[in-house]
């Protein structure tokens, strides 16, 4: 087998796409060739390498050298100054901290994210080689039971990543038996300002399909479903690629690693509907129809897909599994805070230096985030406020800078965790208009199954809308906060509940900017 | 149109599926009467109930749409970043407006509530290519671009 004397790690993902990252891989490869280096050095396409923003990426290793704002113009200065005569191009390395350092910072413990930025996630071999389908060898060769499984999910305090931080392993004990059980991967990422969940699809898809497995496993399930957005076409591509690859080598079918176990999993195109991150909506939308939620009981553990008990998990959550099962309880417990164990995977955007996927303890500060990982706001301008958990999540001052952020503490505040999108505001922002931005939001994506969410998503835009341009009354204001109530009590999902939340918080913390506004609209 | 849909088992469980094969395949991005008529039929369930199912979901369209599909996104994160004077720009450029298609069916313009891609907002999609970063001038440099290639190609 031929090694390589070094590797070079090029992040291609939808957003290096679109400012060159193919080109700049092409010229690359080139260049490689015509100086006779190609059987030396191995071009390797990878995720996220969390320079996110700071254009097309690529980390040369042994060396550990991340280069950002790479050209194809710079190729040829790589090739003949790094490569032949060892000499890193200082002006390329990339000076800020990378927001999800590939090894190089050492400073984040890294769970979900371990392999993305590191691995090929087009090729299995290299998940194998970075650990993939170990944790559900060892479960099937030490001889743990099911309920082990669960028992150790539940002791290790994992809780769902996809906004509600409801306990995995509970979830999976509350799955009845039956001759079919299914297990479905919500990947179905549509909360504004997340996209989380894409970059470990894109990045290191085997990792989602051992945890699926492992919970296959757990709740006697035989078969699972992985339903993404349908916007998402390279994520849908990986991951296919992916199981076909498992597939075949006889990781997924009729018998896992030639075990009596066996697991299938197939990917499912979603069609563009928000509600359908909602768990009852999208196994509606599975069975091909509209994506409106049900009635809750009976539960999905209870009745779900095609009316069998179904077990339904975030990309995230069933990507902490393996980790777990390899590692152990009491090792996942060591990281985050006692009610939150764990690690969180954040998108951090908006008004910072440095937006991007990050992934820090739970408990982290608001701070730390915003300070070190996002390197600080923008321009040097004050940090007023943040949007943490997208639009069904709440505002937040300065004063909370300094909160440990996990589910429980937010809570405590009056915000969620949700689903990690962390939106910084700058001095200049105006909430006014982002509150507006955030209803319009909700009308679109309101089912429309039931009345209150239906008129109620309507009435706050138009309310908030009039406020905007300066039409509306300060009543409106306190008819905003009495219609979000009427939705929180009168909704059947979540997505009715969801607007009081940044309704109240905009209002608890910038009344004031909804009342200058309104004695001095903007023209 | 039938080799499409015998891709998969006649259930609905496929139905999303097929609707999305069946858009792709037609140049004007729709589904056809044509098609939904055939997915019912290839179902065995009532036209209605397909016609009920496609118009839920915002990437089904039923009526033709323009050779090029403009998603703008309109999320927070991109609405903070000047989403909404590049959508003024798009709309004057164009001559239309959100869900309209232009006069010589070259675009449609539509809105999404979050692309994904935060992390170059404001950002847009022509058909499956990116756009982010986008400034005033980049946004009617990057429709040009594609208006040029249509006339070369």
């Amino acid at each position: 087998m031929r090694v390589a004397r070094g590797h070079m790690l090029i992040g291609i993902n939808e957003e290096s796409l679109l400012v060159g990252a193919r080109e700049v891989e092409k010229a690359l490869r080139d260049a490689l060739a015509a100086h006779g280096l190609a059987e030396e050095i191995d071009v390797i396409e990878t995720g996220d390498l969390g320079a996110t923003g700071q254009g097309v990426a690529i980390s040369v290793y042994p060396d550990g050298v991340l280069y950002v704002g790479v050209t194809v113009a710079d190729i040829g200065e790589i090739v003949s100054e790094h490569l032949l005569k060892g000499r890193p191009i200082q002006r390329l390395r990339a000076t800020k901290k990378p927001s999800t350092p590939t090894g190089l910072t050492g400073k984040q413990p890294r769970v979900v994210l371990e392999n993305c930025g590191l691995i090929n996630p087009e090729s299995l071999e290299e998940a194998i080689a970075a650990g993939a389908y170990e944790a559900m060898a060892k479960i099937l060769e030490s001889g743990m039971s099911p309920a082990d499984v669960v028992e150790t999910v539940k002791a290790a305090g994992l809780r769902g990543r996809g906004g509600a931080g409801f306990p995995t392993g509970l979830k999976w004990s509350f799955t009845a038996n039956d001759d079919q059980v299914y297990v479905v991967c919500n990947a179905d990422e549509g909360e504004p300002g997340t996209f989380k969940d894409r970059l470990i699809l894109e990045g290191d898809p085997h990792r989602l399909i051992e945890g699926m497995m492992i919970a296959g496993y757990a709740v006697g399930s035989s078969m699972g479903f992985v339903y993404i957005r349908g916007e998402y076409a390279l994520s849908i591509e990986r991951l296919s690629q992916a199981v076909d690859a498992a597939r075949e080598a006889g990781l997924l079918g009729k018998s896992v690693l030639g075990s009596d176990f066996g697991f299938d999993i197939e990917v499912k195109k979603g069609a563009g509907a928000y509600v359908c991150g909602e768990e009852t909506s999208l196994i509606e939308s599975m069975e091909g129809k509209r994506g409106y939620p049900r009635l809750k009981p009976p539960y999905p553990g209870a009745v779900g897909l095609w009316d069998k008990p179904t077990v339904v998990n975030n990309v995230e959550t069933l990507a902490n599994v393996p980790p777990i099962l390899k590692n152990g309880a009491q090792w996942f417990r060591s990281l985050g805070t006692e009610s939150s164990p764990g690690t969180k995977v954040y998108t951090i955007l908006g008004q910072v230096n440095h937006p991007g996927l990050i992934e820090a303890e739970m408990g982290t500060t608001l701070r730390t985030i915003v300070e070190d990982f996002g390197g600080g706001v923008k321009d040097g301008k004050a940090f007023k406020a943040a949007l943490i958990g997208g639009a069904a999540g709440a505002f937040v001052c300065a004063d909370c800078l300094d909160k440990p952020m996990d589910f429980d503490s937010l809570q405590e505040l009056s915000a969620v965790l949700g689903s990690g999108a962390i939106l910084v505001l700058n001095e200049d922002a105006s909430i006014v208009d982002l509150l507006d931005g955030i209803l319009s939001f909700f009308k679109h994506e309101s089912c429309g199954q039931c009345a209150p969410c239906r008129a109620g998503s309507v009435a706050l835009k138009t309310l908030s809308e009039g406020i905007r341009n300066g039409t509306g009354s300060v009543a409106d204001l306190d008819k905003m906060i009495e219609i979000a109530e009427t939705m929180q009590v009168m909704s059947l999902c979540p997505l009715g509940q969801s607007p009081i939340l940044p309704i109240q918080t905009a209002l608890k913390h910038f009344r004031a900017e909804f009342e200058a506004r309104l004695q001095a609209p903007v023209a | 149109m039938r080799d499409l849909l015998e891709c998969y088992p006649p259930s609905t469980e496929y139905m999303l599926d097929m609707l999305h094969d069946l858009q792709d395949a037609e140049p004007r991005h729709y589904l056809t009467k044509e098609a939904l008529r055939a997915v019912a039929a290839y179902v065995d369930v009532p036209l209605s109930e397909i016609i009920s199912t496609a118009t839920f979901y915002t990437m089904y369209s039923l009526k033709p749409r323009g050779r090029h599909i403009i998603r703008l996104c309109e999320s927070p994160p991109c609405q903070l970043v000047g989403a909404e004077s590049i959508l003024d720009i798009l709309k004057s450029h164009l001559g239309i407006d959100v869900g309209e298609t232009t006069e010589d069916d070259a675009f449609t313009l539509e809105t999404s509530s979050c692309l994904g891609v935060c992390g170059v907002a404001p950002a847009m999609m022509i058909d499956k290519e990116l756009y982010g970063g986008l400034t005033a001038a980049g946004v009617v440099d990057a429709v040009e671009k594609v208006r040029r290639n249509d006339a070369s190609g």
